[in-house]
């Protein structure tokens, strides 16, 4: 063995004498799971108002404490607040059912036919530039202020971005894929359910889960206006009654529904696309 | 065995392809060259039947052929598989049943390498393994041509070799017509029996070579070299023709 080889040699003894004594653990940062991480920033919140009102910062009766509002769901709890909950969760389900799918209809036929998107879309884009409250007076005149008049103006909520989402979804698939049915000489319709449908899915769910807001917001709307049941309703009765804790307690129940369905939408848009390879980010970014 | 005559192909006021004669042998490996904007892919789009706005006539065994036919198949540049269906299902996609095609899935993903990955999805596949997917799903007709557009051009250099080797065995036991498109002369050499140089802006062949190699072939043979130059040589004037 030459010197060099030697002390060369010496040299990985010594590292390897080093390398022997056991390695520290790693240290494994502790992660509040994501749920939790959620809910800090609505949990400051509310600790900052029900302080900022205990100090005399904030006047109650404009923003009641948050334990005030806790108190009054209570008390609403007990005269019959599920049944303003259910009338406005039924009216968005209706509403929202409706307006998607006549929307993925409609938008499946504009996006996939040429002649019907040339006459339809301009129309479409002009009537989804008109805000909810416009409607309102409209509907009342033709539907009077039963059940229809809300349903309505909800469907027309959750119309417009499912809408945008199916036609846009359709008209942005991947030619190449189509090119790839065309090849095993696939149907039109068999395109459509096969390969259109499958590569517009990322869009057209999203276009539901903004639907879904929409759908929320419009529902306020229409209660607001003509309803005796309803979280709308006990927003306008608060109001009327100078009652903020009521209005602070539907606005709460209008937050927490509102979330449930987006979360529900969410599980349901990653099942089924639980075959697209995004990005996801790492959670130590 | 396939005769395609090309009496033109444009695109709005541009002549792509034609007039073109040639004549594919059944188990023959051809590959196409030409300078870009030669008409290649458009050439393998009119014979898998994807584009039919183009005059001139194909016949397969002195049948007439039009459009998308079983027996002529089409492999893209990419793998093209469909991202939400596993890779079992990109192979059966548009057959009425598995039983139907009289091909076994299994086995193919096993001629192909990719046992045991028949339920993955293709995002769990590497490039490599999705090009043998595409290739398999090529096969799934038992078609009598295939037709590669650069099929190898967007994996590494290992990967390339290997597919190549897969598609020469594959063609050999299916006794499959093979007309490729590359921009990889050494790729033509190793795979083709014979070689065709397009020309750019349509009009009769440039060249026609014959490689002269035996096969199994060496990817090193010195033999092939003159024409390795030669072809060279004509790709680039018809680069600075077009």
């Amino acid at each position: 063995m030459s010197d060099q080889a030697a002390i060369y040699f010496g040299q990985a003894a010594a590292h390897a004498g080093q390398s022997a004594a056991p390695p520290p653990a790693p240290t494994r940062r502790r992660q509040l799971p994501r749920w939790l991480l959620g809910l800090l920033l609505p949990a400051a919140l509310l600790a900052a108002a029900e302080l900022a009102v205990r100090a005399g910062v904030l006047a109650p009766n404009l923003l009641p404490p948050p334990s005030a509002i806790l108190e009054t769901i209570t008390e609403l709890a007990q005269r019959g607040l599920a049944s303003h909950v259910a009338a406005s969760t039924l009216r968005v389900a209706v509403g929202f059912t409706a307006g998607a799918l006549a929307a993925i209809l409609f938008g499946a036929a504009t996006a996939l036919h040429r002649p019907t998107h040339a006459i339809f879309d301009p129309t479409v884009q002009a009537l989804r530039a008109i805000p909810s409250l416009a409607w309102v007076p409209l509907l009342l005149l033709w539907l009077g202020i039963d059940e229809a008049p809300k349903l309505v103006l909800i469907a027309i909520g959750a119309f417009f971005p499912v809408y945008m989402g199916v036609s846009a979804g359709i008209r942005g698939v991947d030619r190449k894929l189509v090119e790839v049915a065309r090849l095993y000489r696939l149907s039109p319709s068999q395109q459509a359910r096969q390969v259109l449908l499958p590569a517009a899915l990322p869009a057209i769910l999203t276009g539901l889960r903004n639907g879904l807001g929409l759908a929320w917001m419009f529902m306020v709307a229409a209660e607001l206006i003509a309803a005796s049941k309803g979280l709308g309703y006990l927003l306008s009765d608060g109001r009327e009654t100078s009652r903020a804790d009521i209005v602070l307690a539907a606005i709460l129940l209008l937050a927490v529904l509102g979330k449930a369905s987006d979360g529900l939408m969410l599980r349901l848009e990653q099942h089924l696309l639980a075959w697209r390879d995004s990005f996801e980010i790492p959670d130590h970014a | 065995m396939l005769d395609i005559r090309i009496d033109s192909k444009f695109y709005g006021a541009q002549q792509v392809l034609g007039p073109l004669h040639l004549h594919l042998k059944q188990g023959e490996v051809v590959s196409l060259l030409g300078a870009s904007g030669s008409g290649k892919s458009t050439l393998l789009s009119i014979l898998a039947g994807l584009d039919r706005d183009w005059c001139g006539t194909l016949q397969l065994d002195y049948a007439p052929l039009h459009g998308v036919h079983p027996a002529v198949s089409l492999v893209f540049q990419e793998p093209r598989l469909f991202p939400w269906l596993t890779v079992a299902e990109n192979l059966r996609f548009g057959l009425p049943s598995s039983d139907d095609c009289g091909c076994d899935v299994e086995l193919l993903l096993e001629e192909t390498g990719l046992q045991g990955l028949g339920q993955r999805l293709p995002k769990q596949l590497s490039g490599g393994q999705a090009q043998r997917a595409a290739i398999a799903r090529g096969l799934m007709r038992s078609p009598r041509v295939l037709l590669l557009d650069e099929p190898f051009s967007a994996v590494d250099a290992f990967t390339r070799m290997k597919l190549q080797d897969l598609l020469l065995r594959i063609a050999a036991r299916h006794q499959l017509t093979i007309l490729q498109v590359t921009h990889d002369i050494d790729e033509a050499l190793y795979l083709s029996d014979r070689i065709l140089v397009l020309p750019a802006g349509g009009g009769p062949l440039r060249g026609e070579f014959s490689v002269p190699a035996a096969r199994p072939r060496s990817r090193s043979d010195a033999s092939v070299l003159p024409l390795k130059h030669r072809i060279l040589d004509l790709l680039h004037l018809s680069e600075q023709a077009a």
